[in-house]
């Protein structure tokens, strides 16, 4: 880990940002109730929270850039000498990109699709100083070959479509950072990133902040983040502040209940006694995916490898997590496990049967006997029907079932995963959390044997995803099922795998017990996924 | 409550054109075919509350005829054109590849085409009549509607409940019925309303050509074209038909809106 938790506290000098008193409302719901803080310079303030707490209404106050409905009803926001809500626009707009800086989630929304990256990258220095041309352009290529980019003169007439998300984030890094900001506003700059990229955008971030001697609002959920980066944090929950404190003391000794909630929820890996290996349940060998080509004008470009001959065993009972950065094939391969991508190579077993490409008896078996849980609850639930529905659909293909046992099937599944009597419900009147569970829910309702869960909790907040693992665990310990568990996320893993597959380009680096992987992991990138997950130690 | 307003005007005035067009089939205040040579072209009156033709036809009479003839005419082309351009959109969707290839090229082919122009061809083989209109429009209508359904499609189809759909064991057929084909209603219904507008223009413009329903039949039409020559000496008989396509429009296009708010779960109130 490059990054220690003490470091020289900065709160002695005169603050550069106070905010006093803010609030923030949406007609007569309170978005913010009296957020009171200060941010030293060239310091590291988070701001944490779940979604809901007002962090980011109060990050965007800061700027003035309140999304429409939302309003500052009251408080004093000063940057240095001026009182940012007192100033004309004019100035407000001079601030904004110049002395403070901002970074967004989405770092395929916040470049403009359009523009070149040379002239989005010029456009707030253009506007906050008098340099010439060539001046300019020297600054650019500097500042990209600080974030990395390899070929920056190339990278300057590139469109933004041609880089990855995380090359992305650093274009936008590149961009916010060029003009020398006082005051850095990154909103879960990360979120949207797996852990390996986040950790070198964050990484990257921090050291151009220390260079400029730049202050950062750095406003997540994730309290691994706290941890690894920031020197104090701010505890919002529902508007209001619930604790602030310097960052390693507030992780390590919360006082409020709040804080120690989310503590808590971090993920943690409690002793799992060894389970006897029960029977083979689902087998690929040397299985291959191929995505064709797109279709040019008028040939096909060659088709992309996903999964490059896995060999991939599940036994009854068991949870395999299978791991890996975005790219290595995860989520393909567990869709291909499923046949909801058709392999093209190699071969797929259930129960002994090889099931790769027939239709019936077999397949039929499988495919009635394998469910799967998404990543995005958003998506994954027809929005057009209640939720008693969806979990009942399933039920269609199990013969013998009258209507009443179905409907009894159903609520009491929908009692098993904690979500008694809501099945008049439509998924856009659930939280994300309960949207997942009813997700589990239409996964468990036909007793399957095995549930593929791909990601199911990287969209949610760290309590609910808490919850939502609990969930998992404990209907498996109810019901026996196997669990092939998709994740880039190290934590999650953790807590609920036995056994875990490391995935790096379609290919199985590394694989053995949990215990084994996470205590003496052999394979470099198995060490480099270990050490980018963020935790509190 | 602006979703209510639609709902209450937009339902008042096509229940209105509905209610008109159904007791046009049994009482009329005088026949709608009925000649009266000396009385023509009189001004609004007692008797004649908008007046009479240039053969002393009743216009009351013939407005509430004609509410019956464009509405059935626009509702059939509708009727037509959503359900082949539903079925051709929804498999080309769903079928990508060479299927949807192949029927869209010809669907673009028929959109290149003015809509007005392919009808006229259409009805001088089909002859001018009612069905012959029907048929016309819906076809010339049919590619847009095919068009927007695929567009739908191609977006739903990437959604993950409908791969949810494929892993419970539901067939192609069903995951289209049940999850697809809902998702694409309230684009359809926008669409289908305007279209609805677009029928009776396109059928008075028809009628107006000659091609239409053949006269003496009554439709707003032939009624606004048969009323072009008198437009300066008897300008009610253009005004009259002119105001019941554009509140029927009116009426059309707000219950569209209303419906549209309905069918959108996310639209509804908690």
């Amino acid at each position: 880990m490059s990054m220690t938790l003490d470091r020289p506290a900065a709160a002695s000098l005169a603050p550069l940002l106070a905010v006093e008193g803010l609030r923030v409302q949406a007609g007569n719901n309170v978005a913010v109730a009296d957020v009171s803080f200060s941010v030293a310079p060239g310091e590291i303030l988070a701001l944490v929270g779940e979604s809901g707490s007002g962090k980011t209404a109060t990050g965007r106050a800061i700027l003035g850039l309140l999304p429409p409905g939302l309003e500052r009803s009251a408080g004093r926001i000063r940057l240095g000498e001026e009182d940012l809500t007192a100033i004309p626009p004019a100035r407000l707009r001079q601030l904004r990109g110049g002395a403070i800086g901002m970074v967004f989630q989405e770092p395929m929304v916040s470049l403009n699709p359009a523009m070149t990256i040379g002239k989005q990258l010029g456009e707030a220095l253009a506007l906050h100083s008098d340099l010439s041309a060539a001046e300019l352009h020297a600054a650019k290529i500097a500042m990209l070959k600080r974030v990395q980019i390899p070929d920056p003169e190339g990278c300057l007439r590139a469109y933004p479509h041609e880089f990855s998300g995380g090359m992305r984030q650093r274009i936008m890094l590149a961009a916010v950072m060029l003009p020398k900001p006082r005051l850095l506003i990154a909103d879960e700059p990360t979120t949207a990133l797996d852990n390996l990229v986040q950790a070198e955008i964050l990484d990257l971030m921090v050291e151009l902040a220390r260079d400029n001697g730049t202050a950062v609002l750095l406003v997540t959920h994730n309290l691994g983040l706290v941890a690894r980066y920031a020197d104090r944090a701010l505890v919002m929950q529902q508007g209001r502040v619930v604790e602030e404190g310097p960052a390693r003391r507030l992780l390590t000794a919360p006082r409020e209940a709040y804080t120690r909630l989310l503590v808590e929820a971090m993920p943690q890996r409690s002793p799992r006694p060894p389970r006897p290996v029960g029977e083979t349940l689902l087998e690929a060998r040397g299985l291959v995916v191929d995505y064709p080509g797109r279709a040019r004008l008028f040939r096909r470009a060659a088709a992309k490898r996903a999964v490059q001959g896995v060999d991939l065993a599940i036994a009854r009972g068991e949870t395999v997590a299978l791991v890996g950065g975005s790219g290595s094939g995860k989520t393909t391969l567990g869709r291909a496990m499923l046949r909801l991508v058709q392999p093209s190579g190699g071969q797929l077993f259930f129960n002994g049967a090889d099931i790769t490409t027939r239709k019936d008896g077999p397949y039929r078996e499988f495919r009635l006997a394998c469910q799967i849980v998404f990543q995005d609850p958003y998506s994954s639930l027809d929005p057009r029907m209640r939720v008693g529905e969806i979990v009942a659909e399933p039920l269609r293909h199990e013969p013998g079932l009258s209507g009443a046992q179905r409907a009894a099937r159903v609520a009491e599944t929908f009692e098993a995963v904690g979500l008694p009597g809501m099945d008049q419900r439509l998924p856009h009147q659930l939280s994300g959390g309960q949207r997942q569970r009813v997700a589990i829910a239409r996964a468990i309702v036909r007793r399957p044997a095995l549930v593929v869960a791909d990601e199911p909790v990287s969209a949610l907040d760290m309590t609910v995803q808490k919850q939502i693992l609990a969930l998992i665990r404990q209907l498996q310990a109810e019901r026996g099922f196997a669990c092939l568990f998709i994740s880039h996320d190290l934590g999650a893993v953790a807590e609920v795998a036995d056994r875990v597959v490391v995935l790096q380009q379609g290919r199985i680096v590394e694989q053995g017990s949990r215990d084994a992987i996470f205590d003496t992991p052999q394979h470099p990138y198995t060490r480099a996924l270990l050490d980018a997950t963020p935790r509190i130690d | 409550m602006r979703f209510r307003l639609n709902a209450v005007i937009g339902g008042l005035l096509m229940t209105l054109l509905l209610a008109t067009a159904l007791l046009s089939t049994v009482w009329t205040p005088f026949n709608p075919l009925g000649v009266a040579l000396r009385a023509r072209l009189q001004a609004p009156s007692a008797l004649h509350w908008l007046g009479t033709d240039e053969v002393g036809r009743d216009v009351v009479s013939r407005l509430m005829a004609g509410a019956g003839t464009s509405c059935l005419v626009a509702l059939l082309t509708v009727a037509v054109a959503v359900t082949l351009g539903t079925a051709i959109g929804l498999v080309a969707g769903f079928a990508r590849g060479w299927t949807d290839r192949l029927l869209m090229l010809v669907n673009d082919a028929l959109l290149a085409f003015p809509g007005i122009l392919l009808a006229l061809g259409l009805l001088a083989v089909l002859g001018a009549s009612q069905w012959g209109i029907v048929a016309a429009l819906g076809l010339a209508y049919a590619p847009t509607v095919a068009r927007i359904v695929r567009g739908s499609v191609l977006s739903i189809r990437e959604r993950e409940f409908v791969e949810a759909s494929r892993a419970i064991g539901n067939s192609e057929l069903y995951t289209l019925w049940r999850h697809v084909l809902p998702g694409t209603a309230s684009p359809l219904i926008v669409l289908a309303t305007s279209m609805f507008g677009w029928a009776i223009l396109a059928e008075s413009a028809l009628s107006f050509l000659g091609l239409g329903v053949p006269p003496p039949a009554p439709t707003w039409g032939n009624m606004l074209a048969a009323a072009r020559p008198y437009l300066e000496t008897a300008t009610w008989l253009s005004l009259s038909p002119g105001a019941c396509i554009a509140l029927a429009l009116l009426g059309v296009n707000m219950l569209g809106d209303a419906l549209r708010d309905r069918l959108d779960p996310r639209g509804r109130p908690q």
